[in-house]
């Protein structure tokens, strides 16, 4: 039953990515890049899953444990670090080269694109990468 | 703005929104994509769940080429460019712990400043190179 679930969840927010269009990096430029033809559709793809997300979070938050596991596991972490701030800017970089972030990378695989591919293949290796070497500063 | 696309966007972020509204009420799970993938390539315990969630989000968009018949969106050439921008997201994403689901949608909606920081820095960067070049 975990299982469906977690699959369901991962194909509901691929359907939304999907739907938005976010899955065509050229969309995804037309919003960040606001030099040109402006394209402000991503903002309301944020509004929209973030208006459901806080809501739902506010109706369960102190609810003692989730339906089906036995606690919430929510980050520890509160304060901005520097490695938040070097690597929420490095990712940034790579977002506005191309205009993949990781959920769209990974569900556009399924068009077989050889570019699509190259990309998920060298985020997973910048993850490993990043395993075997944390920032520790 | 001859692109833009309010209503696809509305509903597309919608859906995304309720998907990790459903990992969090039934598994107490944050939706981040980067470190679900991440953990369901390089860590053994609790792989099941998330690689169900990787299949699930491999999925999607044959779900939707199966509703709406005029459903296509392009991809990238394989250059170095895109390599390198690759990297650049899977080094900063491991690095500041989360992408876009993580910090934008599941982080700022339960109100964590650190990921409200994480995405307002991730998005200026965003801005500053697609802008640039």
């Amino acid at each position: 039953m975990q299982l469906l679930i977690a699959f369901l969840a991962g194909l509901l927010m691929s359907i939304g990515i999907a739907v938005s269009k976010m899955i065509d990096p050229a969309k995804v430029l037309a919003f960040l890049d606001v030099t040109g033809n402006w394209d402000p559709s991503l903002a309301l793809v944020m509004a929209a899953a973030l208006a459901v997300y806080s809501i739902g979070f506010r109706l369960i938050r102190h609810q003692p444990a989730p339906i089906m596991a036995e606690k919430f596991q929510l980050p520890t972490l509160t304060k901005p670090d520097k490695p938040l701030l070097i690597g929420a800017t490095m990712f940034g970089l790579g977002w506005g080269l191309v205009g993949y972030c990781p959920g769209p990378a990974i569900s556009a695989l399924s068009a077989g694109s050889t570019g699509t591919l190259g990309f998920v293949l060298a985020m997973v290796a910048g993850w490993y990468l990043a395993r075997r070497w944390p920032l520790n500063i | 703005m001859d692109n833009f696309t309010p209503v696809s966007a509305l509903i597309g972020g919608t859906f995304i929104g309720l998907g990790s509204l459903l990992l969090m009420v039934a598994l107490g799970r944050i939706a981040g994509i980067s470190g679900i993938t991440s953990l369901a390539i390089f860590q053994r315990e609790g792989r099941s769940w998330r690689l169900a969630f990787v299949v699930g989000l491999l999925l999607g968009p044959l779900a939707v080429s199966l509703a709406l018949s005029d459903f296509s969106f392009s991809t990238p050439e394989l250059s170095w460019r895109t390599v390198i921008a690759g990297m650049l997201v899977g080094l900063g994403t491991a690095w500041g712990s989360g992408c876009t689901s993580g910090h934008g949608v599941c982080g700022i909606g339960r109100f964590s400043a650190r990921s409200l920081i994480a995405t307002l820095v991730f998005m200026a960067a965003g801005v500053l190179v697609a802008s640039l070049f």
